[in-house]
C-alpha cells in the first residue's frame, strides 16, 4: 500500500530535472538553475553515527548493560552550492547529530562526511575556516559585554579583521532590527533579541557552509520572518554560499528550502524539492475532518479502515472537537471513513479535501506529525 | 573579507577571549567586596591566631603573601580549569570548538584575563593587609621576586591549561573536583606557613603531591625573596625558581597535547555539547 519511497530515498534535484520534473520551487529559480553542474558543498557517504552509555544497574553487584543508540545509520546525502537545503525530522531522528558532525563537533562512528570537499575529520581545522552554525534557542555570549563586543569577540575567533568584523556586525544589526541595542549589554536583551544577535554571529565570519539548527525555535513571528528574509537575501546574494537548515517549521521548510531531506531514526527517508516532495502523495488525496466524539479507539478504527494510508488526530484548541487528517488511497474511501465515523458514535463537524502539504508527506513517510507526541529514547 | 591564519588568528583568539575577563570585569564591581573583603578576613584570622600565640611576627607577613597568592590558585581553579564546564553549560564551546582557533589561545585568553583580574585582587589584598598589619617588605631582591612570580604564574596557568583539557571530557564532576582541591591545596602549598615546616612534617610523598602545585614553591622562594633571614626555604630560590621553569614548560606541553586528544575523545563520546540531540 501507497509509496515506496525508501528504495531510493537520495534522489537528487538534478537527477529529477532529467527526468523532466518541476524542479525548482519558487524565487529560487535562477539560483538552482538544474542544468548548470555545480560543486558539492556537502557530500554525506554511508555516514553512522552510535551512541554508547553506561547504562543502569537493575539489581545491586549486577553489571551495567552498556546502551547504544543508532542516531544516524547508513546517511547519503548531497547538498550542492548555492542551495537551501532543509533537514525535516522529529526529535530524536538525527538531525542534530548530522550537524555535528557537518560542523566537526562530533565524529562519526563510520561512513564520510565532506564539507566543501573536505573532510570533516581529517581536515576539521580547514573545514571550520569555511562554516559556522547556529541553534535555535542558543545564549551564548557574555552578558557583561555588549551586543556590538560580542558579536566582534566571536569574529576573532576567524581571524576576522577589527575594520571588517564592525562593519559587517553594524550592517547585519541593521537588518535584524538590533542596531538600536549594538551598544547594549546582553544580559539586558529579550530572548528574541539575543536569538538574533546570535544570528548575527553565524553570519559575521562570512562562512561558505552555513547551518542553522531550528533557527526561529522560540521566536515571535516578527523575528521568525526576519530570519526568514534575511535567509533567503543572503543566499540570493552569495549564490555561492550553501545553507543546511533544519526546522520543526513546515511552512518554513517549504517557504524557504530548495530541496528537503525527511529524516527519522538515523535514516534519509525522501529528498528532494518540496513540490517534488508533495507530488508523491497527489494520487492520494487527503481529507480533512472535523468531528465530536473522537476516542483513541475511533482513531484506531479509522486508522485500520479500508483505504486509509494514514491518520492523524489534533485536538480542536476549544476542546469540543477533533481534527482528523487523512490520507487516503483513492476518493472513495471517504465513504468508509464516514461511516467508521458513524459507527463509532463520532459526529462529522466538517468535511474538506485539501492539497497535498509537506505534513502529509511527512506523516506519509514517518508515520506521525511533527506536532505529535515523540518516542522516548 | 579577509581572515587571518596562523600566529595572528592564534593572538586574535586569545586576545578576543580575554577581553570579558578584562574589560568586562569593570562593569561590575560587586567582586571587589567578595574577593578583596572576604580573603582579607580570612588573612586577618591566621594573623590574630599568630598573634595570640606569639608567633615571630615574620608570620605575619607569610600570611599576607600566602593570601595574595591563593587568589590566583582560585582563579586557576575555578574561571581556568573547569571553565570549559561552564562554557559548556552556557553553549560556548561549541562555539569555541567549531572556530578554526586553537583550543590553546583561548585558554591562553583566559589565562591572561584571569591573571590581570587576579593580580588586581591580589595586589589589592597585599596592600590593603600590609597596611592593616604593619608588614615590612625587603625590596632589595625584587627584581629576582618578579622573576619568580612571573615563572610561577607560566607554571601555574599552565597547569590550569591541563586541567582544562582533563576537565573537558567531565561535566558536573569538574566541578566537584575543584571543590575537593580547593582546600587541600591551601595547606599542601603551605598558603599561610612556611613551606619547609611542612615538609618536615609530612611524608615523603606528599611533599612531591605539594611540589606539583607551582604555587608551592613560587610563595617558598618569594618569601625568602621578600623577607630575607626570616625564613628557611625547602631550597635556595634560584634552584627552586629552576624546579618552577621546568614545570611552566612541562606543564604546558602535557596541556597542549592533551588538548588535543581529550578534544577528539570528546568528539568520539559526545561530550562537546550538552545535547544529544
Amino acid at each position: 500500500m501507497g509509496l515506496d519511497l525508501h528504495a531510493d530515498s537520495s534522489i537528487s534535484t538534478y537527477d529529477n530535472a532529467a527526468e523532466g520534473r518541476d524542479v525548482i520551487p519558487s524565487g529560487t529559480a535562477q539560483r538552482n538553475a538544474p542544468h548548470v553542474a555545480r560543486p558539492l558543498a556537502i557530500h554525506v557517504e554511508n555516514l553512522s553515527r552510535i551512541y554508547k552509555s553506561r547504562g543502569e544497574k537493575k539489581k545491586k553487584g549486577e553489571q551495567a548493560v552498556p546502551k547504544t543508540l543508532n542516531a544516524l545509520d547508513g546517511v547519503d546525502l548531497e547538498v550542492y552550492q548555492g542551495e537551501l537545503f532543509g533537514l525535516l525530522g522529529p526529535n530524536g531522528a538525527g538531525k542534530t547529530t548530522l550537524i555535528k558532525i557537518l560542523t566537526t563537533l562530533l565524529a562519526p562512528s563510520s561512513g564520510t562526511a565532506r564539507v566543501d570537499g573536505l573532510d570533516v575529520v581529517r581536515d576539521s581545522n580547514e573545514v571550520r575556516r569555511r562554516i559556522n552554525m547556529v541553534s535555535g534557542g542558543e545564549t551564548s555570549g557574555y552578558g557583561i559585554l555588549t551586543v556590538r563586543e560580542n558579536l566582534w569577540m566571536f569574529s576573532q575567533f576567524y581571524g576576522v579583521t577589527w575594520k571588517d568584523a564592525y562593519a559587517r556586525i553594524d550592517e547585519l544589526l541593521k537588518i535584524v532590527e538590533l542596531e538600536d541595542k549594538k551598544n547594549a549589554l546582553v544580559s539586558s536583551l529579550s530572548t528574541g533579541q539575543r536569538q538574533r544577535m546570535n544570528f548575527c554571529r553565524g553570519f559575521v565570519t562570512d562562512p561558505k557552509v552555513m547551518f542553522l539548527d531550528e533557527p526561529t525555535l522560540g521566536l515571535d513571528v516578527h523575528a521568525a520572518r526576519i530570519i526568514r528574509e534575511f535567509t533567503k537575501d543572503w543566499l540570493q546574494k552569495n549564490p555561492d554560499r550553501t545553507l543546511l537548515l533544519t526546522t520543526h517549521y513546515m511552512a518554513e521548510a517549504d517557504e524557504l528550502c530548495d530541496r528537503i531531506a525527511i529524516i527519522d531514526h538515523g535514516k534519509v527517508l525522501a529528498c528532494d524539492t518540496p513540490a517534488n516532495l508533495k507530488r508523491l502523495l497527489q494520487k492520494q488525496p487527503t481529507f480533512e475532518i472535523s468531528a465530536a466524539g473522537i476516542t483513541e479507539r475511533t482513531v484506531a478504527a479509522l486508522s485500520s479502515a479500508p483505504g486509509v494510508v494514514g491518520v492523524t488526530a489534533l485536538p480542536d484548541p476549544s476542546g469540543a472537537s477533533q481534527k482528523l487528517n487523512f490520507i487516503l488511497e483513492d476518493e472513495s474511501a471517504i465513504g468508509s471513513v464516514v461511516s467508521t465515523l458513524t459507527a463509532h458514535n463520532g459526529s462529522i463537524l466538517t468535511l474538506q479535501k485539501n492539497e497535498p502539504t509537506l505534513e502529509d508527506v511527512f506523516i506519509k513517510l514517518v508515520g506521525r506529525s511533527l506536532t505529535a507526541a515523540e518516542p522516548t529514547e | 573579507m579577509r581572515k587571518s591564519v596562523g600566529l595572528e588568528l592564534f593572538l586574535r583568539g586569545a586576545f578576543a577571549r580575554g577581553y570579558p575577563r578584562v574589560f568586562g570585569a569593570h562593569r561590575e564591581l560587586s567582586w571587589l567586596f567578595f574577593e578583596i573583603v572576604i580573603p582579607l578576613i580570612n588573612i586577618s584570622a591566621y594573623v590574630f591566631l599568630y598573634r595570640a600565640l606569639n608567633a615571630p611576627e615574620q608570620y605575619v607577613g607569610f600570611v599576607v603573601v600566602g593570601g595574595a597568592m591563593a587568589t590566583y590558585w582560585l582563579n586557576v581553579l575555578w574561571m581556568m580549569a573547569s571553565q570549559l564546564y561552564w562554557d559548556k553549560q552556557a553553549g560556548l564551546l561549541e562555539i569555541y570548538i567549531m572556530s578554526p582557533a586553537s583550543l590553546m589561545s583561548i585558554l591562553l585568553g583566559m589565562g591572561v584575563g584571569g591573571l590581570y583580574m587576579s593580580t588586581l585582587r591580589a595586589g589589592a589584598i597585599t596592600i590593603i593587609g600590609s597596611l592593616l598589619y604593619n608588614v615590612r617588605f625587603d625590596g632589595s631582591q625584587w627584581g629576582f621576586a618578579l622573576l619568580v612570580f612571573v615563572v610561577t604564574m607560566i607554571a601555574l596557568y599552565g597547569l590550569g591549561m591541563l586541567l582544562s583539557s582533563v576537565f573537558l571530557m567531565w561535566g558536573r564532576e569538574a566541578w566537584q573536583i575543584s571543590l575537593a582541591l580547593q582546600e587541600p591545596v591551601y595547606f599542601m602549598a603551605g598558603m599561610q606557613f612556611p613551606l619547609s615546616k611542612l615538609f618536615l612534617t609530612i611524608p615523603g610523598v606528599f611533599t612531591l603531591i605539594s611540589a606539583a602545585v607551582p604555587v608551592s614553591f613560587g610563595l617558598d622562594a618569594m618569601r625568602q625573596l621578600l623577607f630575607p633571614g626570616q625564613i628557611v626555604g625547602v631550597f635556595a630560590p634560584w634552584i627552586e625558581l629552576l624546579i618552577l621553569a621546568a614545570m611552566g614548560v612541562v606543564f604546558v606541553t602535557i596541556a597542549f597535547i592533551m588538548l588535543r586528544r581529550m578534544e577528539w575523545l570528546a568528539k568520539v563520546e559526545a561530550r562537546l555539547s550538552l545535547r544529544w540531540q
